[in-house]
């Protein structure tokens, strides 16, 4: 637990992905089995401990501190574990450094019910030391938060071993915690995990945002066009096998999220795998982001959810059919496959993305500016005819042309603590535009700013403080005095939820105008005038 | 009578008026007593400037000679009167020559305290416990996750990544009066005899510690070194100088904070500190509450910080408490000082 702990410690200071790689890598070097195969799920997020919920750890501080003085601190701390790692009762008694091994915490708790959890962890919160109680609390809870993703917990594994990342991944969906056999044969000790057993993820072919100059490069008749949907890549990948039937469903970071949507499933042609956008679709209509948002990161799908907001895959690319690697032909080919899939498996959760006609740039940026009409696009994804499916960012093949965003100066209103790294700080806010004599609130923005400017934000929000409730304060905004917001949006939605009527998509703030009165800002007219383009 | 009817706060900071004078005032005032020489308790522009005879030499030093009309030294546990109120300083503990500041008039007295703290500090005399009736006290880190460690095993950690990273200069951020000179001390106490490298902001703070008699064994300034030196040397400079263009002049630098916020990561990681030190000149939640007890005070009013916190456990005491709400304090403590 102590490595563990040190471990954790150190990826939470450092902010370099290099040396974040190296600790990791040490860390496999010298820890054990299978502690170092736990610590890797951990730090990958493949670990549910279902007798710990986060629930339970705030009733276990409850009985030891003053739940004002836990709220007072939490709001500050800004993250749980931590509150409770930094208020727990010291042990004076405690020996500090009982020899607690990972595994015997995971293995403890896997089998424990939920009412013997708690006790558990009170127990070893005891005997651990701040940093100790803190991992703990991390690992348990599943929320490390230590910048580390999944697909750099594989690239530590590629330097640890030597091997390339792309051969990692095409075993890592055969593979489970605590990966005995993985790292096993990473160490030439063992043979290469079968990944046959299971439907692998394969890495996928990503496109770099074009940039104005590689317009007088880049030749129209050599490139195929489609909309850019705004919804999560995924790839989908299913095998008959006798009788039974496997799907799996893949994050583009290779995240198997197939519990999920169990909706698209009866969707999903044979022995394919396919590349695509999931959306959530009512008949034919794309719905917006913000629908497909509330689907995401959930177990346990309910009837209606499954009801009102039903997911379909809009299919671009296809990798492999009926055992057939396509990935080497070029992009048209893979289409023509797509298609006639698409079109013999004929269900309307499976759509193919259409391609975009187009003659010149000009044309094309045309028809991107009209998209706009339609919120569940963001832009057009332009593809080099000629272009095989490679993993990575491979220059040169796709690019992607996303829409320019709306802009309007706003008045923040309201301030909240954030949470995570802006923690302690005032930097969730609240801003409206005029409406008559009175603001209206229009939206809510978290990010946008740098760190210096948090700071001053944060500066303004204590010293402009006007009024307080709960966590929210209220701050100055009259025509003469308050803080001018520039935000920047990607789209304008009627809302019953906002008392304007009105919901930004991704707001954030584009710039600080304390140049600005309050006055001079946006009035609600100008908004919903957007409305119709937007 | 009514306790503020001594001492209540003002616009200009906290006033006395039969005494008519400011303790700490922000604003430029006729007569001032001073706590300490921080910038956010030590201001320029007022008329009569009474403080320990440290903090009077730290304000010319920082402020200028010209920093106030007239000067009177405060001898340390010495009752003077002032219009009638009789009025004494008391070691606080926070950096060298900080007082708390007693008020006694008609049978009542009030400790101001200033920023305090209970750890022994070889470059502060120790806070001495002024039994009062109103305890007028800060509230930094008014929060239970602040309970600062014993600094020698946060110096323990710097000296572990010395060893470990031979090949970095490891830039500590520590405020220029106190935080800085007071690590140099705990350095020295752990055996560490290399010399410690100053940025210039430090200077002349340091060498009035040393001229007090306070011993900081070989120190080196860090001005004209060449590009890429003092791999594996510590070099000492103000929290904000971590992120100037100057800090990148050394060797691959590794940002070490020694500050009490350094016990919130999200602190830590905001400013891109990669080794934190929880070391502070402010009393933590356990220091508070052991000295609001020891006072004996009935009645305690929270200057800045966390006062919701302090307040709520005082009321929990059965103590009259309440936050003075005063404006200004902390600002620089927050970034800096702490
Ligand atoms: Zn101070």
């Amino acid at each position: 637990m102590k490595a563990f702990a040190t471990l954790l410690d150190r990826l939470s200071y450092e902010p370099r992905r290099n040396e974040k790689l190296r600790h990791i890598v040490r860390y496999l070097r010298e820890a054990p089995d299978p502690d170092r195969g736990y610590a890797l799920a951990a730090l990958c997020g493949a670990l549910d401990i279902p007798a710990v919920k986060p629930a339970m750890l705030r009733a276990l501080v409850a009985e030891r501190v003053d739940p004002v003085l836990f709220g007072l601190s939490y709001d500050f701390v800004g993250d749980l574990s931590e509150t409770i790692a930094l208020i727990w009762p010291a042990q004076f008694t405690g020996s500090n450094n009982a020899p607690l091994h990972l595994a015997e915490v995971i293995s403890t708790l896997l089998s424990a019910s939920r009412r013997e959890g708690p006790q558990l962890i009170a127990r070893w919160l005891d005997d651990l030391d701040e940093t100790g109680r803190w991992a703990l609390l991390k690992l348990v809870t599943g929320a490390l938060r230590v910048g580390v993703s999944a697909l750099l917990a594989r690239q530590a594994l590629a330097e640890f071993s030597g091997h390339p990342v792309e051969e990692i991944e095409e075993v890592w969906h055969g593979v489970e915690p605590p990966y005995t056999d993985l790292l096993a044969w990473l160490e030439g000790r063992g043979p290469r995990p079968d990944p046959s057993a299971a439907l692998t993820f394969r890495s996928p072919m990503l496109a770099h945002p074009i940039e104005d100059e590689d317009f007088e490069t880049l030749q129209p008749a050599d490139f195929h066009a489609e909309w850019k949907w705004d919804g999560i890549r995924i790839q989908a990948a299913t095998r008959r096998n006798g009788l039974a039937r496997d799907v799996r469903l893949f994050s583009r970071s290779g995240d198997d999220i197939t519990t999920s949507f169990p909706d698209l499933i009866e969707a999903l042609p044979e022995n394919a795998v396919i590349d695509g956008e999931l959306v959530v679709a009512r008949d034919a209509l794309i719905a917006t982001f913000s629908d497909l948002q509330q689907r995401l990161n959930r177990k346990v799908v309910s009837a209606a959810m499954l009801r009102d907001s039903p997911v379909a895959l809009m299919a671009y690319d296809l990798l492999q059919v009926e055992g057939e690697d396509l990935r080497p032909l070029p992009l048209p080919q893979r289409l023509a496959r797509l298609e006639a899939l698409v079109a013999a498996k004929a269900h309307p959760r499976l759509m193919l993305s259409p391609a975009v006609p187009f003659e010149s740039w000009e044309a094309l940026a045309e028809k991107r500016a009209q998209s706009a009409e339609n919120a569940a696009i963001e832009g057009v994804m332009l593809k080099r005819l000629d272009s095989p499916y490679l993993a990575g960012r491979p220059k040169g093949f796709w690019y992607k042309w996303k829409r320019d965003p709306m802009i309007a100066d706003c008045v923040m209103m309201y301030a909240q603590r954030g949470h995570g790294k802006r923690s302690s700080y005032y930097s969730d806010f609240t801003f409206g535009v005029w409406e008559g004599e009175k603001l209206v609130p229009v939206g809510k923005a978290y990010f946008g700013f740098t760190d210096e400017e948090l700071k001053g934000l944060d500066r303004f929000v204590r010293q402009n403080t006007i009024n307080r409730f709960g966590p929210v304060r209220e701050v100055v905004h009259e025509p003469q005095s308050g803080l001018v917001l520039e935000i920047a949006f990607e789209g304008l939605q009627e809302s019953t939820r906002h008392r304007s009527g009105l919901a930004m998509r991704f707001p954030r703030i584009h710039r600080i105008r304390t140049d600005k009165k309050p006055a001079e800002a946006d009035r609600i007219e100008t908004l919903r005038s957007l409305l119709r383009s937007g | 009578m009514r306790p503020s009817d001594l001492l209540h706060p003002r616009p200009e900071g906290l006033y006395c008026p039969p005494g008519d004078f400011y303790v700490d005032p922000l604003r430029p005032v006729p007569r001032a007593l001073i706590t300490h020489g921080h910038s956010d308790h030590a201001r320029p522009g007022h008329g009569a400037v009474m403080a320990s005879r440290e903090t009077l030499a730290i304000m010319a030093l920082r402020l200028g000679e010209g920093f106030c009309e007239t000067r009177q030294e405060a001898i340390i546990g010495e009752w003077v009167t002032i219009n009638g109120v009789e009025v004494a300083f008391f070691p606080a503990g926070h950096v060298l020559g900080s007082c708390q500041i007693a008020l006694r008039w008609k049978g009542l007295t009030i400790v101001v305290s200033g920023d305090y703290k209970r750890e022994p500090d070889a470059t502060a005399a120790p806070f001495e416990v002024v039994t009062c009736d109103v305890f007028v006290t800060e509230a930094t880190f008014g929060l239970p996750v602040f309970r600062h460690p014993d600094p020698a095993k946060e110096v323990g950690k710097l000296l572990a990544s010395l060893q470990e990273n031979p090949h970095r200069a490891h830039l500590v951020g520590a405020y220029s009066l106190g935080k800085a000179q007071r690590l140099i001390r705990h350095l020295r106490e752990a055996g560490y005899d290399r010399p410690v490298y100053l940025h210039g902001a430090l200077e002349r703070v340091t060498a009035y510690y040393e001229e007090t008699g306070i011993a900081l064994g070989p120190l080196a300034r860090a001005a004209g070194l060449p590009r890429g030196s003092l791999a594996g040397e510590i070099l000492l400079c103000p929290p904000s100088a971590l992120a100037d263009i100057w800090s990148r002049r050394f060797a691959e630098p590794l940002t070490v904070a020694a500050s009490g916020w350094m016990r919130v990561r999200a602190r830590a990681r905001q400013r891109g500190v990669e080794l934190p030190l929880v070391i502070s000149d402010h009393a933590d939640w356990d220091g508070l509450r052991q000295t609001i007890l020891e006072t004996g005070a009935g009645e305690i009013w929270v200057t800045h910080g966390q006062e919701d916190a302090l307040v709520h456990w005082c009321l929990g005491q059965g103590l009259a408490a309440q936050p003075l709400h005063l404006v200004g304090f902390g600002e620089e403590a927050a970034e800096d000082a702490a």
